[in-house]
């Protein structure tokens, strides 16, 4: 290209929106320059309904695939997902939803019927996405005929007069029509129009990629939307807690602390076989300043093999670095301490040792929980039975005579474990499931000190608590473990996903970047025997910028077929408008 | 370790101090852009009006050969013969010529409006360095907390102003409407967002966070810019139709309305930036999904924040197919677009503040 600037334009009036120039002035020039359904003159709403069953579920299908309805649906599902965002939603916090009813006495029963504690599953807002889906089918299918029809097809034919276009030129030459056509053909081929000669005139198109691109990020969302939902159907999530050094963890059912799956999962063939084991749980915190005690890195290493009896390697989980496994990936989602204790019956025998991990209150971990000795204690007099105690465990400890005690720090700096100590029945075997976090304590007794209450005692690492008359005694040992839970996750179709939201990203910049026009140039001789030229542009898009590519255009046709010697200003064939 | 965290501290202090010097030099901007206003009311633009009333016979320009001075291989110019294009307007649009900006053509307002582009210039480099200091205190992305995120989100508004500048696009009539917003960014940012540097909390370490972060405030800035053209169009829209049926606006009114661009050139500025940054928010939002689906082991939770980047999204496509459709164009699609930009901010600022998500490290 030689030249700087592509022809005069006539400022404002870029004509950047032909669909007003289509249609009626151009005739068949303007007509399909794009896929897009062209509704809005079927308007035909009252009159139509006479047709019967039949005609009604046209008229219907008509309605729902039209772009106005598409319009609106999308306006709808908008709308609808706000209320999911501002109103607690049992599948993300369950405690908040019941903390709301309770607070909202009246609302909460209509909120319920109306299915707001859970938008994005409930009827109506699966109606909104389920139409609009059906309406997006509705709506690829004839364009993508109708888009492969024009790909087959030519551009049509020049219009009469080329002065209706949104852009134009015209130029009188001696260089013969023939020659003109030919040079034309040639130059609109080498940029990639697709060019034929219909008549006295060149006709060409360009930018199908547009459509193309529009279909594709279509499709794509339906991709996207369908191997979402083939992930939910399969997926399957569990918890696993494990304290350092915990025998491992294999990939079964029964190995896990709680489980959710999808309604067609199936346990037996959908759990990748694996297993894995926490060594070491490495928690950092922010020592000095204003956001003293914030966590800083969470890490947690493991070790794992793959397969049945595959090798063991090492590796680390990080917050944001899940472990994965041939599609399941096993995250960290929350750690504590497991504080070892070990307790003796009353000739000093070791009943039990064990690292008993305690559940954090606050964000300095403070931790509460229980320490159980099912079986293997006998009482003085040798008769078998349970020791229950309730654990209450501070990292850091303020120091003594501070009220309530809890915890300053989140790392061991001062660790001290206070326990209060049950004698009787657990209840474990009761049948009732039980919170391992809790001791029930209906079907205990208290040892008591020797003021006759509860016996409880604050605890150093080291520290043994003894049992009174000699029924044995609680030792806080000086290891303290750590604990980490994990989030095992298995979630099909998120590959497909991703490729949909990545085929969709392309298609929608295609869509969006790329401009569909047509180039049409005639040369004809005019009444006194001289040829003239005329060269016409049509965009659709509306960021077009055709008046600048057609005057480019013309300035190469130029070039080959220069003006003819006349002073005065060439008049397009038919007279200019107006 | 503690001399480190001095010179961060130190640091921390530094980009204050630029922050609220940037913060200085906007606010001088902001004057000279007022009386680059005031200064530009004096001449007498009524070309609205004048053009509005001759379209009926619209002769464009005679058709004809044009002369088109090119560069030569050699350095020296020739003169080219060439065609000239004629356009035709929209059948029904009307053919408006822009207005000649806030200066009105005037020559001192033109001085003061110099200026004013000068010292937003000097303004954002100050600005800039401030948020650059702030990284370097943290050494980490600045993108931390509200506070962060709001001055790189006015630094980003002015680069991307600034770019469309050195492209000689026309976009003076941008220039106090933004100057006046990164103030109060600046000013919401430094007295009640304040939050003294620091580490991220471990849920933040990844580089997902430059990715889908920086995509975030750049679509952010870019649709703020849409926004305000809309906007702008709107005004310019309403102003124009009362012409064009005869009426007569107030003073005010015409003073500043005749000297913005046209409402189609407005309406096609705002489209084509709004289009052109749909495809990154998209991304942005697929971005956010595959952190969050390493960060919290789920790509899609319904958490607040992804609820309201999926109702912007879903809001900027609304307005793309508004705009194909063909009743819904000009004024109907700017109201959506206002809608759409309305609930990005929603999720800006709104979210963090108002509601709790896993998002609400927003530090407020
Ligand atoms: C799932 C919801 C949908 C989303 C998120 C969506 C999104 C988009 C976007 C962002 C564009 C702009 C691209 C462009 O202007 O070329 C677009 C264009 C388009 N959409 Fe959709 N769409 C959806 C559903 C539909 C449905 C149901 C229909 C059919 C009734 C439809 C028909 C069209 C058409 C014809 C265009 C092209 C307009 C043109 O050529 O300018 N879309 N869509």
């Amino acid at each position: 290209m030689s030249t700087t600037e592509s022809g005069k334009t006539s400022t404002a009036s870029e004509a950047s929106d032909a669909d007003a120039v289509t249609g009626d002035e151009l005739g068949a020039a303007g007509s399909h320059l794009s896929t897009a359904p062209e509704e809005d003159r079927e308007d035909r709403g009252p009159n139509l309904p006479r047709l019967g069953v039949i005609g009604w579920v046209r008229w219907f299908w008509r309605q729902l695939t039209s772009m106005r309805v598409a319009l609106i649906l999308l306006f709808l599902l908008s709308l609808g997902a706000i209320p999911g965002s501002l109103i607690p939603q049992s599948g993300v916090d369950e405690m908040k939803v019941q903390t709301f009813k309770d607070a909202h006495t009246t609302l909460a029963p209509v909120y319920d019927k109306l299915g707001l504690f859970h938008v994005y599953s409930s009827v109506w807002f699966s109606a909104i996405y389920i139409l609009l889906f059906i309406s997006l089918i509705g709506c690829i299918v004839p364009r993508t005929w109708q888009f492969v029809g024009q790909l087959r097809g030519r551009a049509p034919g020049a219009p009469k007069r080329f002065t209706h276009l949104p852009a134009s030129v015209t130029w009188r030459t001696d260089t013969e029509p023939e020659q003109v056509r030919a040079a034309a053909l040639a130059l609109l081929k080498k940029r990639r129009f697709r060019a034929h000669v219909a008549g006295d005139a060149v006709a060409s198109e360009k930018g199908y990629l547009r459509e193309a691109g529009n279909l594709i990020f279509h499709v794509a969302l339906i991709v996207l939307l369908v191997s979402f939902a083939w992930g939910q159907l399969f997926k399957s999530e569990g918890g696993k807690l494990m304290v350092e050094g915990d025998g491992g963890f294999s990939n079964a059912l029964p190995m896990y602390d709680d489980f959710k799956s999808g309604s067609l999962f199936d346990s037996d063939t959908d759990l990748t076989p694996f297993s894995f084991q926490l060594d070491k749980f490495v928690g950092t915190y922010e020592r000095t300043g204003p956001n003293k005690a914030t966590p800083r890195t969470y890490r947690a290493d493991v070790t794992y093999s793959v397969g049945a009896d595959g090798k063991a390697q090492k590796t680390a989980i990080e917050v944001n670095k899940p472990l994965e496994i041939d599609g399941t990936k096993v995250y960290l989602n929350g750690h504590g301490y497991a504080p070892t204790v070990t307790v003796r019956d009353g000739r000093g025998k070791i009943v039990s040792r064990q690292a008993v991990p305690l559940l954090p209150i606050d964000s300095n971990v403070t931790s509460t929980g229980a320490i159980k000795v099912m079986d293997g204690y006998r009482d003085k007099s040798g008769k078998k039975e349970q020791l229950g105690f309730n654990a209450f465990f501070v990292p850091t400890f303020a120091g003594s005579g501070k009220g309530n005690m809890f915890s300053q720090f989140p790392a061991l700096d001062y660790p001290v474990l206070a326990v209060s100590a049950y004698h009787g029945s657990l209840g474990v075997d009761s049948g009732i499931p039980q919170n391992v976090y809790q001791l029930d304590t209906s079907n205990m007794k208290k040892f008591k000190d020797s003021k006759g209450e509860l016996l409880k005692e604050r605890l150093r690492p080291g520290e043994t608590m003894k049992l009174p008359n000699g029924a044995g005694s609680i030792t806080f040992d000086k290891d303290i473990k750590q604990w980490a839970s994990f989030q095992i996750t298995h979630q099909p179709g998120t590959g497909w996903a991703l490729t949909g939201a990545l085929a969709a990203i392309a298609g929608l910049a295609a869509s969006l970047f790329i401009q569909r026009r047509r180039v049409w140039v005639r040369a004809a001789p005019g009444a006194d025997g001289v040829t003239v030229v005329e060269m016409g542009g049509l965009g659709r898009s509306e960021s077009s910028k055709v008046a600048e590519e057609l005057g480019e255009l013309a300035a190469h046709l130029h070039e080959q077929a220069p003006s003819a010697a006349d002073p005065r200003p060439a008049v397009p064939a038919e007279g200019a408008e107006k | 370790m503690n001399l480190a965290a001095a010179t961060n501290e130190n640091l921390a202090h530094i980009s204050n101090v630029l922050i609220y010097s940037s913060m200085a030099v906007y606010l001088l901007a902001f004057f000279a852009h007022m009386a680059e206003w005031l200064f530009g009311s004096r001449s007498k633009v009524g070309r609205t009006a004048a053009a509005l009333t001759q379209q009926k016979d619209s002769a464009t320009a005679t058709p004809g050969t044009v002369k088109v001075q090119v560069k030569g291989k050699n350095g020296g110019t020739t003169t080219l013969e060439r065609p000239a294009v004629v356009t035709r307007a929209v059948a029904g649009a009307r053919d408006v010529p822009d207005g000649p900006g806030a200066s009105g053509g005037d020559e001192q307002g033109d001085l003061y409006g110099r200026i004013a582009v000068s010292l937003t210039v000097l303004a954002f480099l100050v600005e800039a360095s401030g948020v650059l200091t702030r990284a370097l205190s943290v050494q980490r992305a600045p993108w931390g907390n509200m506070y962060e995120f709001n001055i790189t989100f006015s630094t980003v508004a002015v680069a991307v102003y600034l770019g469309f500048m050195l492209a000689k696009k026309n976009i003076g009539w941008l220039g106090l409407p933004l100057v006046t917003t990164v103030l109060l960014d600046l000013g919401l940012a430094v007295t009640v967002l304040y939050t003294a540097s620091d580490q991220l909390v471990p849920a933040l370490h990844s580089y997902w966070l430059y990715i889908h972060v920086s995509t975030a405030i750049f679509c952010g800035a870019v649709f703020y810019v849409g926004a305000v053209a809309t906007l702008l169009y709107l005004f310019r829209d309403a102003y124009e139709s009362k012409l064009a049926s005869g009426g007569q606006p107030g003073k005010f009114a015409t003073s500043v309305m005749e000297r913005l661009p046209a409402a189609a050139s407005l309406d096609k500025f705002s489209y084509r930036v709004n289009a052109a940054v749909f495809p990154l928010w998209t991304f942005t939002i697929i971005a956010g999904a595959i952190w969050a689906g390493d960060a919290w082991g789920r790509y899609w939770g319904w958490d607040p924040k992804e609820t309201w980047s999926f109702i912007t999204w879903v809001a900027y496509a609304c307005y793309l197919h508004a705009r194909a459709t063909a009743g819904w164009k000009g004024r109907k699609a700017a109201y959506l677009a206002l809608i759409a930009f309305g609930c990005w901010l929603f999720n800006y600022y709104g979210v963090n503040i108002f509601v709790t998500g896993k998002h609400s490290y927003a530090g407020v």
